[in-house]
Parts: C-alpha cells; structure tokens; sequence
C-alpha cells in the first residue's frame, strides 16, 4: 500500500515548523506503511560547502570517522545516520575515503540543502528518532512503507536520491523496472538496490544530467516509465507530483498563499495549519504538477 | 411529528468514527434524532456508512473513503471534499459534496442521489445500477464503466472512456467527452430527456439556470451484453 507526503513551502516564515509539519504527515500515515519509514528535508545550506548524509550500523561512532576525515568537517549526528558538511571541493576525496575508512558506511543523499534520513521500524518512532520535528526546511518529503515485492530493511525504505539534492518517493510499482535500468547503466547511471523506485529517481536523474527541468523529466517519464505509480519529488529548489495514466495510487493535494501539500490521502493533510481554507484536489492522471522557489 | 426532533453533535476528534456510526445504526424507527451534527472530520474514512434511517447529516469538512456508502434514507452533506468511493452501494437518500470527490464517487450504487458541487476523479458511478449522480464540475477517466441503470448528469467535462461497457443508464454531458468507451454511443435528446435532465437540475436547485439543451446524450448501443445484437430492440 504505502503511504506518501510532501510539502512545499511558499511562505518563509514556517520554515522553521517545516519538520513539525512533516512529522504530523507521516504519523497520520504510519496505517498505510508501517514497515519502514524516510523523509528529506531541504534545509539550510552554506555557500561552498555540500551536505553528505551518512548511514551506519547502530553506534556508529560517527565523531571518530569525521575526524579522520579532516579538519574542515562540521558533524551532525542523528541516531544511525549522521550529515557531514564539507567544502565542495573535497567530495570526490571523502566519498573516496568513506569507501575505503568506512565500509560500512552509506552516503544516503548528498546535495547542497538535501538532508536524507530512513530506517526500519513504524514510522512515528523514526520520525522521533531521527528528531524530524525539530528541522527547518523549505520543502521536503516523507514516505511510510508497507512492503509488499521485497523485503523489509532500510536500502528498500525511501526516499532514493540518486543526484545532487535530487530525491522521490513512490507508491506503486514499475513493471518496466529492468529494461530502464539496462538502458540507464549503459548511460553510466549507477543503480545500488534492486528496488524498481530506485530506477524511477535514476531515470528522472539521467534526464536531468541531459539538461532536462523537473517538470520536463517527469513528462518523459511518462513515455518510458510503465507500471503504477505516484511519485513526490524535491530537487534543491523543485517540487513535483505525477500520477501514471490510469491513477492507480491515490493522492489528494492542497494549496494555500503559505504552502503546496501532496498526501496519499486527506487524513495526512488534515492538521496543516489553515488546511480549512485551502484549495483542495485530486491531481489528474498523467499530468505532471510542478512548483520552483525562486533561487534566494 | 417534528416538534420533539432532536439535534445531536458528534465531534471526531474526541470520539471514533466506530462510536458514531453504532449510533447511528442504532437509531430506531420514530426516534427524534433527526439532525446529526459532526465536526472535525479530518479525512476519516467510514463517516456515516451504513445508515438506516430519514435523517439528515451534516458533516463539517472533508471525510475520507466510503463517506455514505451503503446509504438508505439519509440525508448527507459533506461541507469539503470526499475521498474514494463516497456514497458507494447508496440504496436511497442524498449525499451531496461540497468540494471535489475522488474515485468511485456513486460506485455501485443502486438508488438515491449523490450530488458532487466540484469535479469528480476518475471512475465515479462506476457499475452503478439506478443511482441519480449530478457533478457539477467535471469526471475523470472509465466514469459510468458498466454502468447499469441510473442517471450520471455533468455539468463539465468527461474524461477517456466514458461508459465503457455500459448497459442501460443514461449519460448526460454538457462539456466535452474526451472519448467514449467500448459500446457506448451518442444518442438522440428527445422531450423525455430533457425533461428528466430538468428534474435532475431542479435536484441539484439549478433548475430554470441551465438550458437542458446544451446537454448531450450517451448511452449503449447495445452491441456488446446480448449474445444476440439482432435481438436487441426486442429485450
């Protein structure tokens, strides 16, 4: 089943209940997927620097890997995973590093505003752990997982980022999941897991790198992407919504002056401050919905 | 008869959908609680499913799936939007929704009227057999897909595929119809029409505001549900 949300800030000064809001969503939806749970906050940037967020076993003791990273890294822990902010320049040699000091390390998302966090478990007491009600964001997103195709561990939880502050959540399923990934690994696109969201965010990736804006990446995928599917997608300053063609997954979507929200259902918008005046719709099959901050 | 009616407030946030709803079920023929009030409906699903009895209901904001499904005699007005399947298997009674409605709005519906002010997702009255659906936005996509007996009216548009499969009710659209579905076919506005499109408007209290005329008629062309096509005029 799964569940998904996102939301999409217009007015700056909710920014800092951006997490609270997020939180509120995913706990509504924790009876839709409450196998595992993942959400990506936009948050604050520094100009120069990139934003690493790292996975690691249960007391990964994180300090001691920043330190041996070098001088210039600012450390913020979060239970299992930890965000590494490093200058810009330095990210080919500590992805590098990271493979050979920390094996069991996973670099979950990187970007210049992109944190990503997921885990096992129902997906309130992730949001807890993880302290999701505390972040401050421009925009972000949420899934709950129910697993129906593979099994329950924390490389099949989204969301999958697979470029720069580039992330997406999906409800459904591909059925043309191998062909796409056949065709993206002879572009050079690496796919790491077996799960077929994956290679939705790899395809809207590869389309980017080609020069393609979010909205026009999800309108190809349209032509090459076959199976259900709703997706909720972030790039560093992009918010997208599109459903397949026979709208297969649901979604319920409101808008105010103040903010863009998508939910797998209306339940999850529910305590949105506001929501009573908010103008709320079912988005259409097949189109794809777009929102862009503008650069600040 | 009225003068000991009762007006009874429900508010979910502190009390389940389960609660009220076994209230409702429990009501017993002659009561006095005719008026049922419920606030913060948050998207729940189930609100008012089931009911059994002439009363009215007024929901006061968007409910999630199945809003009235089963219905009989009651009167239910969603002040938002409906999630999927909202006045689904409706037997008699009105449900009426102020917003938008999502998929399967009216599914299977045997009678009553559901009236939807905004659009209405795809599928809505999907196999319905003898419901009276009156959207006054437009519907998505495969809406009225085996359609059986009953009325779907739309003000707007319809998407692909409308009455696919159709059997016997009447399709009546007053925008564009993006395409027509398996076996269903435009069919000639007579008197008979118009004046049951009428009745409809007046259900939806636009009577004497829109021109029955503007409306087109869709319906089955019969080629498809009898083993027999050549027979079909005699059925």
């Amino acid at each position: 089943m799964c569940g998904i949300v996102g939301i999409f800030l217009k007015d700056k000064s909710l920014e800092p209940k951006l997490g609270e809001m997020l939180s509120s969503m995913l706990d509504v939806m924790c009876d839709r997927g409450p196998d595992s749970a993942g959400f990506a906050v936009y948050g604050a940037g520094e100009a120069g620097r990139v934003k690493l967020t790292l996975r690691g076993p249960e007391g990964y003791d994180f300090a001691a890997l920043a330190e041996k990273l070098g001088s210039d890294v600012h450390l913020t822990e979060r239970a299992t995973h930890a965000v590494l902010s490093i200058p810009e320049a330095w990210e080919p040699d500590v992805r590098a590093s990271l493979v050979k000091l920390a094996p069991e390390v996973t670099v979950v998302g990187a970007g210049a505003r992109m944190e990503l966090y997921k885990e096992v478990g129902l997906p309130t007491d992730v949001a807890n752990r993880f302290k999701l009600a505390e972040m401050s964001g421009t925009h972000g997103i949420g899934h709950t997982r129910m697993a129906t195709e593979s099994a329950v561990t924390t490389n099949g939880a989204h969301p999958f980022s697979t470029g720069a502050d580039q992330c997406l959540v999906h409800n459904g399923s591909l059925s043309n999941h191998r062909g796409v990934r056949r065709n993206l690994e002879r572009e050079g696109v690496k796919i790491q897991t077996d799960n077929d969201s994956e290679v939705a965010a790899g395809y809207l990736t590869a389309r980017m790198a080609q020069g393609r804006s979010l909205g026009e990446a999800l309108e190809d995928s349209l032509n090459d992407l076959d199976g259900f599917y709703t997706f909720v997608v972030g790039t560093e300053t992009g918010f997208g919504v599109l459903r397949d063609p026979i709208a297969c997954k649901p979604a319920v979507m409101a808008e105010t002056d103040e903010y863009v929200a998508f939910g797998s259902e209306y339940r999850a918008l529910a305590n949105l401050p506001g929501i009573e005046n908010a103008k709320v719709w079912e988005p259409e099959p097949a189109k794809v919905y777009f929102w862009e901050r503008e650069a600040a | 008869m009225n003068a000991g009616a009762q007006s009874n407030a429900f508010d979910l946030s502190h009390s389940t959908v389960r609660e009220l709803n076994a209230a409702l079920h429990g009501l017993k023929q002659g009561s006095n609680a005719l008026f049922w009030r419920i606030t913060h409906p948050g998207g729940l699903h189930a609100i008012a499913a089931g009911v059994d009895a002439p009363v009215t209901i007024e929901v006061d904001g968007p409910v999630g799936y199945y809003c009235g499904g089963m219905n009989k005699q009651a009167t239910i007005l969603v002040k938002g939007s409906a999630g999927v399947g909202v006045a689904e298997n409706m037997m008699s009674g009105l449900v009426h929704v102020e917003g938008d409605a999502s998929q399967a709005a009216g599914a299977t519906a045997h009678g009553g009227s559901l009236i939807i002010d905004g659009n209405a997702a795809a599928r809505c009255g999907i196999s319905m057999k003898g419901i009276d659906i009156v959207v006054k936005g437009s519907v998505g996509h495969m809406s009225a897909f085996m359609a059986q007996a009953g009325t779907l009216t739309v003000f707007g548009d319809a998407g692909e595929a409308l009455g696919d499969s159709i059997y016997e009710a009447r399709l009546y659209v007053r925008g564009s119809v993006k395409s027509l579905g398996a076996d269903c076919i435009e069919k000639e506005m007579r008197d008979e029409h118009k004046q049951q499109l009428f009745e409809r408007f007046k259900l939806a209290g636009v009577d004497g505001q829109i021109d029955p005329s503007e409306f087109k008629r869709y319906g089955s062309a019969r080629n498809l549900y009898h083993f027999h096509v050549d027979n079909a005029s005699n059925y």
